[in-house]
């Protein structure tokens, strides 16, 4: 077995808290230390509270990465995934030398390329071309090289009229993809990427995510941090799982992933806001209560996508003759609007002046609709059929769990994003020797 | 490239600050395109969007001049040693000039880089070398209008004109070993930015420039030696107009001193940049 293209050992990094240390003046440090010479002068005898022993338990440092230890063989593409200051970034940081580790170590071998934020060391003033040369330097290409690889660049980004034109002059588009054509023609042997993919339009994303497979397919290590699941489980052969510094779990990345998503969902099924001035809103209109439940049984009882669902809102409306009615989106796990809904047939106060004070209105998901997976809903509240007067991000989270009667014994991954129970049928229009059927089959319906 | 056996592949190893750690010259090597494209790139934007351009590589040692010419040549009285005054103050600005602007570039040059630094590894010594180098080009072309003052006064230059370079190395040699201490204490202490500029003014008046080092006491001339520059001017007259105030005790103390700064220096700088990225 050959060496490891990455190894990982017991690698911790502290930081102060606010992530960044903070940067003194003079007058600061000269006073720190003078404080702390009279400090050790009037108090030698005592045993100082402030020691450098105890700043391991000090509120003062966190541990952005606390012992982790991991190996990456030559080749693998893996995926590093947990929450927002799970340690993601400081990893990728410590493995490209932009900062040093506190404790531990790592090997790696082969040239890195890393591609932490798209587009830094553009500088706005330069042209496109110049710009090719300064950003490719500065990711530690040659010269010769990027002059080989140029036009190439330029195709990929798709800048070639505005290539003697000052950056600053570009679309964030145009500009995004030239940053991102530099980087990623580095042809490194070890690939480090920190979601660049957040940003950027889908035709954009699209291409991104085609040149990491690329570099993957020839065999190149890949780092790949991200928060789209999608992306992930697309490309990634094997996830880390960091949490708080910690790695919480390595492996195949379905099984990751799964557990991952699992223990990160927290669902949100009711909230109530009692105080008008207090609760979420403005001056126009304020949320009482939301809530989602099963329709027919407890609200505790779980919601399954055989469970017929009700959504009920309760708000205040500030405004006298306003006409205002909610409308939420409900978002599965992958960022993706399942589908948005609004009381659009004119039912209930929709389209009339309605009084001030408070009302309710309510929505029902029909059963055997939803998808298995985790829902967020985005609610929001729109006036005169065309303003958004106030929004409110992840107004509910629940879960909709598989059925374990729509499965009839097979267990694979369920796609798409909804999962209607449809109407099939099937008939048999001639039936073949050796066995004569007596009477015809007229229907046979499957539910999955 | 990328099917090479990992044994035969560079390792890189990954571990907290040693400070002891030696510079990787080697790897300072790799970059020097990204030596060379960051002092491009200085000189392309510190132009934009200028009128005159170039031209202020020019215009700041010029004027200096006249008004040193007006009150320190004229109306003081100073002593020039038997050379037109303004050649004599314009032969010591050139040098000056450019190590005052290449001291406040370097000391800004980490700083300047931050949104780089957080984000992209490269030998950090690359940006506070190129401010330094990027002066060099100014340096040049206040030079040739010094040549064209002296052409103009009928002075011709010494057969020692080949020692000038030597001159120029003490100068970039004391301009980087000042910048490596300034820019890293910039990064921590954002006090350097507003303390640069009144240390070179103080410095400006501790190097003969508006006068001759023969004002100050023959037994003093090695501690006055040990501002560097003092020697880097002395030595532009030398060799330039022919004067001879540069002494043995003055040029040993101040190559002494520009080593001692150059290497303590690198010392700091090196022993704090890779915190830089934390601090920025």
């Amino acid at each position: 077995m050959s060496e490891p293209a990455i190894l990982v050992k017991d690698l911790s990094k502290r930081y102060r808290i606010g992530s960044r240390e903070p940067y003194q003046t003079l007058r600061n440090a000269i006073t720190v230390s003078v404080a702390a010479a009279f400090r050790r002068l009037s108090s030698s005898a005592l045993a100082s509270p402030n020691g450098n022993a105890h700043q391991e338990s000090d509120p003062a440092f966190i541990w952005a990465l606390k012992n982790v230890s991991f190996e990456v063989q030559s080749g693998d593409v893996v995926g590093i995934i947990g929450p927002n200051g799970g340690g993601k970034s400081t990893l990728l940081k410590i493995l490209s030398r932009i900062t040093m580790p506190t404790e531990g170590h790592a090997e790696i071998r082969g040239r890195v390329g890393s591609l932490l934020e798209v587009g830094t060391g553009f500088n706005p003033e330069l042209t496109g071309r110049e710009n090719i040369y300064l950003n490719g330097t500065m990711l530690g290409m040659r010269r010769s090289e990027i002059e080989r690889k140029f036009d190439e660049i330029v195709a990929f980004a798709e800048v070639e009229r505005f290539l003697d034109t000052p950056v600053k002059r570009y679309s964030s588009g145009m500009y995004m993809r030239l940053a991102f054509a530099v980087a990623a023609h580095l042809e490194p042997e070890i690939l480090l990427v920190d979601e660049v993919l957040a940003v950027g339009d889908i035709a954009f994303q699209k291409k991104c995510l085609g040149k990491i497979g690329e570099v993957a397919k020839d065999g190149r290590t890949v780092l790949f941090v991200s928060h789209n699941m999608v992306a992930i489980q697309s490309l990634c052969s094997r996830v880390i799982w960091l949490n708080q510094g910690k790695v919480m779990a390595e492996g195949k990345t379905a099984q990751v992933v799964f557990q991952y998503l699992k223990t990160s969902f927290s669902s949100l099924t009711e909230q109530v806001w009692a105080n008008q001035t207090t609760a979420p809103g403005n001056d126009q209109v304020r949320l009482r209560r939301v809530c989602v439940r099963p329709a027919d049984s407890s609200p505790s009882d779980p919601i399954t996508m055989r469970t017929p669902i009700r959504m009920e809102f309760e708000f205040w409306n500030l405004v006298q003759g306003a006409d205002i009615y909610l409308y939420f989106q409900l978002i599965n796990n992958q960022g993706i609007v399942a589908f948005a809904s609004s009381p659009i047939d004119g039912s209930g106060w929709n389209a009339r002046p309605s009084p001030m004070g408070l009302f309710s209105t309510q929505c029902s998901i029909p059963a055997d609709l939803l998808i298995a997976g985790q829902y967020r809903v985005l609610l929001s509240v729109v006036k005169d059929n065309y303003y958004e007067v106030y929004q409110l991000d992840d107004a509910l989270v629940f879960e909709v769990q598989d059925a374990a009667d729509l499965r009839s014994g097979w267990y694979g991954e369920m796609v798409g994003v909804v999962r209607p129970l449809l109407e099939w049928t099937t008939e048999l229009i001639e039936s073949q020797s050796p066995i004569e059927l007596s009477e015809p089959v007229d229907s046979i319906s499957r539910e999955r | 490239m990328a099917n090479k056996p990992a044994a035969l592949q560079p390792v890189t190893f990954i571990r907290p600050t040693r400070p002891w750690m030696a510079i990787d010259l080697h790897e300072l090597w790799e970059y020097r395109d990204l030596l060379y494209f960051l002092i491009w790139r200085n000189l392309k934007v510190r132009y934009k969007q200028t009128v005159l351009g170039a031209a202020w590589a020019v215009i700041q040692p010029f004027f200096t001049m006249v008004v040193f010419s007006i009150f320190f040549g004229e109306l003081a009285g100073i002593s020039s040693e038997g050379v037109p005054y303004p050649v004599f103050a314009f032969s010591a600005l050139v040098p000056w000039i450019y190590f005052a602007n290449a001291v406040t570039q370097a000391s800004n040059s980490l700083i300047e880089h931050e949104s780089v630094i957080t984000k992209v590894y490269f030998p950090r010594l690359v940006a506070p070398i190129a401010a330094v180098l990027t002066g060099v080009v100014d340096f040049a072309i206040a030079f040739a209008v010094l040549v064209v003052m002296m052409l103009f006064y009928g002075i011709v230059p010494t057969s020692r004109i080949w020692v000038l370079p030597f001159f120029v190395l003490l100068g970039m040699a004391t301009s980087l070993g000042i910048g490596l201490w300034l820019s890293t204490l910039n990064v921590q202490y954002r006090d350097v930015r507003h303390a640069v500029p009144f240390l070179l003014q103080f410095w400006l008046f501790a190097t003969p420039i508006a006068y001759s080092s023969r004002l100050v006491p023959e037994a003093w001339r090695g501690l006055y030696g040990l501002n560097p520059m003092a020697s880097v001017v002395e030595g532009f007259r030398w060799v330039l107009l022919g004067q001879g105030n540069l002494s043995t005790p003055l040029l040993v103390a101040s190559v002494f001193m520009a080593g001692i700064l150059l290497i303590s220096g690198l010392y700091y700088f090196h022993r704090n940049e890779q915190t830089f990225a934390d601090i920025l």
